[in-house]
């Protein structure tokens, strides 16, 4: 602090006013070892193991190989075409879909409900935040296999409700009619608390005068939540919704545990068909085609959603 | 305000200073929340308490207090090798990560908040387009170039890919605080003739302390957990971290569900104690991350 007043106090002085420029271009002329040393780690990873990897996805994504040699098989789109082909892949589409849907049509209500339940003046609403935000904290693979076990036909929870009831047990991962809506429900749960948090944040951003405001006005609960606090989340929604698809895209660890894929694809998820098409047949070239699919829906998504959604926000 | 709508039903709601509830609502509140909670909470406990029971206790009386409690079940895991290397494993792997993701985001960062370049810009959205995209996109292309680096079933095959894809989000973060902080801090150290690395490492670095704690605990978070990157890079069980070792155990003991439930209980118990003992910075910390 002293310094400071006294560099004002001198700079008055042409002399130690020039001083002081000199040693502020000398400054700005240290910033190239600041450059050579401080970029070239974090650059050097990034363009190593996140952008060549990719560039090469699409290079190898014309070719069959199974990664050993060199790539030497061109064959033009056919993983393309044979990615479309199957329907596997397709039920992975599919399935990515229903997940954004469900998301949007159950979890982000029930996070905003649980939000503004959990951030009125009751005792224990710090107890019960904590609760729902523990799912997500917990590993994918754990929550997988705990609802493996919470499914199981003969061991489960619910085979056991089941038997109380004098039901045969079922056992609905195996079952691919019903398998994929278990995972889904699964989701759900590990998620919700999540985008409940969000909407906290969301609510307690709000300016509560508003709703005063609506209080006086004599606006019933439902009124204020419908025409006051929805409108004001606008932004909050979207990127719940947001993160909810990026998730979708991701599913992986939760389904390996859980079905693995099947019963016969029924569970798929396009990172799932890429790990059991092409990392575990070391199908190089489709596996590549799967994933620059993958990109482009990812980079699709992200620019469209911000540009249409978000563009207030 | 709020008295002009409804009287204060008690002192205790009267106290909190929000808006007050009368009975009916609050009645209606705790069941919804004691509901939800429970269906939170059910799975966790029931495996806990699983673990140890015997497994015919499992097949019949899955949801009560176990018949007979067989300690065994969490004491031969606890007393295995098998489960202390896997956290261990973990451990190194997670303490790599954070430790470089900190160390490479904030010195990026810095040079973008600070020090005028040309292409700066270019170079920041270039680190940006991390963001976009998942791991999985280019998983095969990766497997490669770790194979071809001689790094495949090493710990740093896990490590660098991992700190690689933190960084996007990372540098954002930790771009975005340096800016924040007050410009006459980066005037009086010119003027006091301290230069950039000193300005980062005794100023800027020091008062990062709350997104420091933000980024590592995303970073630590997310590789404790992480699942793909080692069961692709890895090979030999020893190395495994352990979300890779609970697949394996699964598929050891396949039906043993008492065995299996015992062993993870036992290995999200840390995350679960963890949580609760620092459970406001770890919120904090993953939410606001997403927020921003």
């Amino acid at each position: 602090m002293s310094q400071i007043t006294t560099a004002s106090g001198v700079s008055a002085r042409p002399t130690s006013f020039l001083g002081l420029t000199t040693r502020r271009r000398a400054q700005m002329r240290g910033k190239w070892p600041v450059l050579v040393l401080f970029l070239p780690p974090a650059l050097l990873l990034f363009t190593v193991f996140v952008i060549l990897p990719m560039g090469e996805a699409a290079w190898y994504s014309f070719f069959n190989w199974n990664g050993y040699g060199l790539p030497e098989q061109w064959i033009g789109w056919k993983n393309y075409e044979l990615v479309f082909k199957q329907s596997a892949f397709r039920n992975a589409l599919v399935n990515n879909g229903l997940i954004i849907l469900i998301s949007i049509c159950i979890q982000v209500p029930l996070a905003m409900w649980l939000a503004t339940m959990v951030t009125k003046s009751i005792k224990g609403a710090t107890f019960f935040r904590l609760i729902f935000f523990l799912p997500y904290v917990l590993a994918d693979v754990a929550a997988g296999l705990i609802w493996r076990f919470v499914y199981d036909g003969e061991f489960g929870l619910v085979a056991n409700i089941a038997r109380t009831f004098g039901q045969t047990p079922p056992f609905w991962l195996a079952d691919k009619q019903v398998a994929f809506y278990a995972v889904l429900a699964v989701i759900v749960w590990k998620y919700f608390g999540f985008h409940m948090m969000l909407f906290i944040a969301g609510l307690q951003s709000l300016d509560k005068s508003v709703l005063e405001a609506a209080d006086i006005d004599g606006a019933t609960g439902w009124q204020k939540f419908y025409r006051v606090t929805l409108p004001l989340l606008g932004s909050t929604v979207r990127l719940s919704i947001f993160f909810a698809v990026v998730g979708s895209l991701q599913l992986f660890d939760m389904i390996m545990p859980l079905t693995g894929g099947g019963p016969s694809n029924s569970t798929q998820t396009l990172v799932t068909f890429l790990f059991s098409f092409g990392v575990m047949r070391m199908q190089v070239g489709f596996g590549s085609a799967v994933g620059v699919i993958l990109f482009i829906i990812c980079v699709t998504l992200a620019f469209s959603y911000k540009r249409v959604f978000m563009k207030n926000d | 305000m709020t008295e002009l709508t409804a009287p204060p039903i008690d002192a205790a709601t009267a106290a909190t200073g929000g808006r007050r509830l009368n009975v009916k609502t609050q009645t209606y509140l705790y069941a919804c929340l004691i509901i939800v909670a429970a269906i939170v909470v059910v799975p966790l406990l029931t495996t806990a308490f699983g673990g140890f029971r015997t497994i015919g206790d499992l097949r019949g009386n899955a949801f009560g207090i176990p018949r007979e409690w067989i300690w065994s079940n969490y004491g031969d895991i606890l007393f295995s090798q098998r489960y202390w290397l896997q956290m261990g494993n973990s451990l190194l792997i997670a303490v790599l990560t954070v430790f470089l993701t900190l160390l490479f985001a904030s010195m990026a960062a810095f040079t973008f908040a600070h020090v005028k370049f040309f292409g700066s810009d270019f170079l920041l959205n270039y680190f940006l387009v991390g963001l976009m995209f998942p791991a999985a996109t280019a998983i095969l292309p990766l497997f490669i170039r770790i194979r071809d680096l001689g790094l495949l079933d090493t710990y740093w095959g896990v490590v660098l890919p991992q700190v690689a894809f933190g960084l996007g989000m990372s540098i954002l973060l930790f771009r975005n605080y340096f800016r924040n902080l007050p410009n006459e801090l980066f005037d009086a150290a010119f003027v006091d003739g301290a230069g950039y690395f000193r300005f980062f490492w005794h100023i800027s670095l020091p008062l990062s302390r709350p997104i420091i704690a933000t980024v590592g605990i995303i970073s630590f978070v997310g590789s404790w957990n992480s699942y793909i990157l080692p069961l692709i890079m890895l090979n030999s069980e020893s190395k495994y971290p352990w979300p890779l070792g609970i697949m394996v155990y699964k598929g050891e003991f396949a039906t043993d569900w008492q065995l299996i439930l015992a062993f993870i209980t036992l290995t999200i118990l840390p995350t679960v104690i963890v949580f609760f003992a620092a459970q406001k910075h770890i919120i904090a910390g993953l939410t606001a991350g997403a927020v921003k």
